[in-house]
């Protein structure tokens, strides 16, 4: 299975970090992006997730092809999800496993900062009252 | 040619489809957006990257008969 995937259902980090192990690296470090009750100040009661799926498949390997290159990390994956979230839900989950803390948090940090800016993925969010937004998250070229 | 062309997230919802199959002379992608932006009110192309064939291309790429064209716009994951 690939190391970058998207997902229909249910993202469960305690299964996602199953996959990390690895006898050569003594960090691990995980980040899980959730979804939030509110942003800019607005509340929010939910989020739709919609991704161009082939084009998010080879962008995110791209993406952790570097963080292996850049980071010399052990193990890194990524999973995103699609689809209908809840507040709370995972919506993006980075696991890293390295030989040292350094690299592992670093490599955890490239690979969702990098995720957020190119992979194509978009969201919408649903209000209390009025209709859902497009959500446009990532900066202008050279922000 | 014929290209086929996808619609994503904002852009699906402003052309009402999700893709279309259809005959143009537009020679690259950027043709191809100045075709359709007023059929499928579509926003001005700033900001929007695409993509020929599932892989980033830039706007002045050649197109070719059967192509899969797909118009991005900003990303907002995670």
């Amino acid at each position: 299975m690939s190391d970058f995937r998207i997902s229909r259902s249910e993202i469960v980090p305690a299964e996602e970090i199953a996959g990390l192990e690895d006898a050569a690296s003594g960090a691990v470090v995980s980040f899980c992006g959730r979804v939030r009750n509110h942003n800019e100040g607005r509340a929010v009661t939910r989020l739709e997730y919609e991704c161009y799926e082939e084009l998010a498949v080879s962008e995110g390997e791209r993406v952790l092809g570097e963080v292996r290159e850049k980071f010399g990390v052990g193990k890194v994956r990524c999973v995103h999800r699609t689809g209908d979230l809840a507040i709370g839900e995972p919506a993006v989950w980075v696991g890293v496993a390295a030989g040292h803390r350094e690299e592992a948090f670093a490599a955890a940090r490239f690979v969702i900062d990098e995720v957020k800016k190119r992979v194509p993925i978009w969201k919408r969010e649903h209000y209390p009252e009025g209709p859902a937004e497009w959500i446009n998250a990532a900066p202008p070229e050279g922000a | 040619m014929r290209v086929r062309v996808d619609y994503f997230a904002m852009l699906r919802e402003r052309a009402g489809l999700e893709h279309e199959t259809l005959e143009t002379r537009a020679a690259t992608p950027r043709e191809l957006y100045r075709e359709l932006a007023p059929r499928r009110d579509l926003p001005a192309q700033t900001g929007l990257k695409v993509a020929v064939n599932d892989e980033f291309r830039a706007w002045d790429w050649r197109l070719a008969d059967g192509d899969r064209v797909v118009f991005i716009p900003p990303v907002a994951g995670g």
